[in-house]
């Protein structure tokens, strides 16, 4: 690739970034280091490449807003690897790797799926499914690890009902993704994850094509591959990313959102007090979380930023976890407020690449925590929270493991 | 004032629905619908003002009335 800054060898003035997290939902402690030096600062990537890391609320909006300066176009050699992973998926091309106006055509495909009306109608399949889940956890009590057994399934059978992929393949494909989104991952397995899915999606696709069913790859194939909007390899990339990002991401979220909770009993107590704060509590979950706290973009012209001057190639990532702490935004940002009421976060993003299935995560979110709490009343950790296997830098955030007794 | 909405830039994210759900609703493709495009008084132009915050493709807008 094409290194637009290098560092000189052992330039120890510029951080390295990612880093990983210490406690489980708060950014890493080195994070301080960015935001003392203002919301634009220096960053070192693995490879060595030097980027602009942007911390600040204010300035995260400004360049997440401005696709036409900030590129997201991954197959681009000035768009930043943050971990080896993105090498490889350069090759993955779907709307959250292109600019407009490719991307906004792609994106209004599937609109309709994500609305909340659309949404809501999910709502019922989804507590049967949490509640089903929770009935199996107490048969087989009195401990449980909520990764596999409940984060991880909830998200995983609602994406693969949506899409039409048979949840029957849920180990496969689970397996692949982590290997997709995991930070530590190989540029080498990474590789072989999205050549693994890539081939079980178009094996998938092409028997859809012979026999229909009616998930949204199905729609698609009628709507956008039969028509030659798409070809079958287009919908395969874009199939790529709505299951991964559709189950890892909100699993992550789960897991991470019962530590959090069970961290802060004042605020799981206030929650319980009063069910009407559910919504604000996701909302201040997903805040605080930021469990995809890095989003990669380079610039196309020079350009001004904080009062840095950035030029046409420079890459940029913007560091979700500290501009959802940015006290100018957010007073006593590192407090976790389940009446807080904010929802200018950035943890979906920003700008036209904003989360398209953040409806549905907050949807699962909301009744898997809910229902959780409510059958579980006497929930704990199994282990101090201090030793639950983190995840790594450079990839969804979260825990690995969840043991807990109740 | 009164609410605008380009549902050509709309992308569907839905923040306006959750945001101010008498104002705003999605259509069955999926962008944004103006159900009233009132502004009434202070207090709801600075509430609908954090709601065009909230957009992420700037599809929505609060505008002086004309004439």
């Amino acid at each position: 690739m094409t290194e637009t800054t290098t560092a000189p060898a052992g330039a120890p003035e510029v951080p390295e970034y990612p880093l990983p997290r210490s406690c489980p939902y708060h950014p890493p402690a080195g994070y301080d280091r960015y935001t003392a030096e203002g919301p634009v600062t220096r960053v070192r990537l693995y490879n060595g490449r030097q980027v602009w890391a942007v911390s600040g609320h204010a300035e995260a909006r400004q360049v997440l807003l401005d696709a036409a300066t900030y590129s997201s176009d991954r197959i681009h050699p000035h768009f930043p690897a943050l971990a080896p992973r993105f090498e490889s998926a350069r090759k993955v091309r779907n709307f959250i790797g292109m600019d407009p106006p490719d991307h906004t055509v792609q994106r209004k495909m599937m609109l309709s799926t994500f609305t909340v009306k659309k949404v809501a109608q999910l709502r019922p399949g989804i507590q049967k499914l949490v509640d089903d889940l929770i009935d199996r956890i107490e048969e087989r009590g009195p401990v449980a690890d909520l990764v596999p057994d409940f984060a991880l399934p909830v998200p995983s059978i609602v994406i693969c009902e949506l899409l039409g992929v048979p949840y029957d393949d849920h180990a496969f494909f689970e397996q692949q993704s982590r290997r997709v989104v995991t930070g530590s991952t190989t540029l080498e397995d990474s590789a072989a994850a999205f050549g693994e899915l890539s081939r079980y999606l178009d094996g998938l696709i092409r028997r859809k094509q012979a026999e229909p069913g009616d998930g949204l790859l199905d729609t698609l194939i009628a709507e956008q591959v039969d028509t030659g909007a798409l070809t079958r390899r287009d919908l395969v990339d874009i199939a790529l990313l709505l299951l991964v990002a559709g189950h890892e991401t909100t699993a992550s979220a789960i897991a991470l959102g019962v530590v959090t909770l069970l961290e802060n009993p004042d605020q799981l107590a206030a929650l319980r007090a009063d069910a009407s704060l559910l919504p604000t509590a996701v909302e201040e979950l997903l805040r605080f979380m930021a469990i995809a706290d890095g989003v990669a973009r380079f610039a196309t012209v020079d350009t001004e930023l904080a009062g840095h001057r950035i030029r046409a190639g420079d890459g940029v990532v913007v560091v979700i976890s500290t501009a959802n702490r940015d006290e100018r935004a957010f007073a006593g940002g590192d407090a976790f407020d389940v009446a807080r009421g904010a929802r200018n976060h950035i943890s979906f993003g920003h700008g036209v690449h904003q989360c398209i299935g953040q409806n549905l995560a907050r949807a699962e979110m909301e009744i898997a925590l809910s229902t959780l709490f409510r059958r579980l009343p006497g929930i704990r950790l199994e282990v101090p929270s201090r030793r639950l296997p983190l995840k790594e830098a450079g990839g969804v955030q979260g825990v690995w493991e969840l043991p807990v007794t109740w | 004032m009164r609410i605008t909405a380009d549902s050509d830039r709309c992308l569907g994210a839905g923040q306006c629905v959750l945001s101010a759900p008498d104002r705003f609703d999605q259509s069955d493709e999926g962008t944004v619908l103006v159900l009233d495009p009132r502004v009434d008084g202070d207090e709801d132009a600075s509430r609908l003002r954090e709601t065009v915050a909230l957009c992420p493709s700037q599809a929505i807008a609060l505008v002086a009335e004309e004439g």
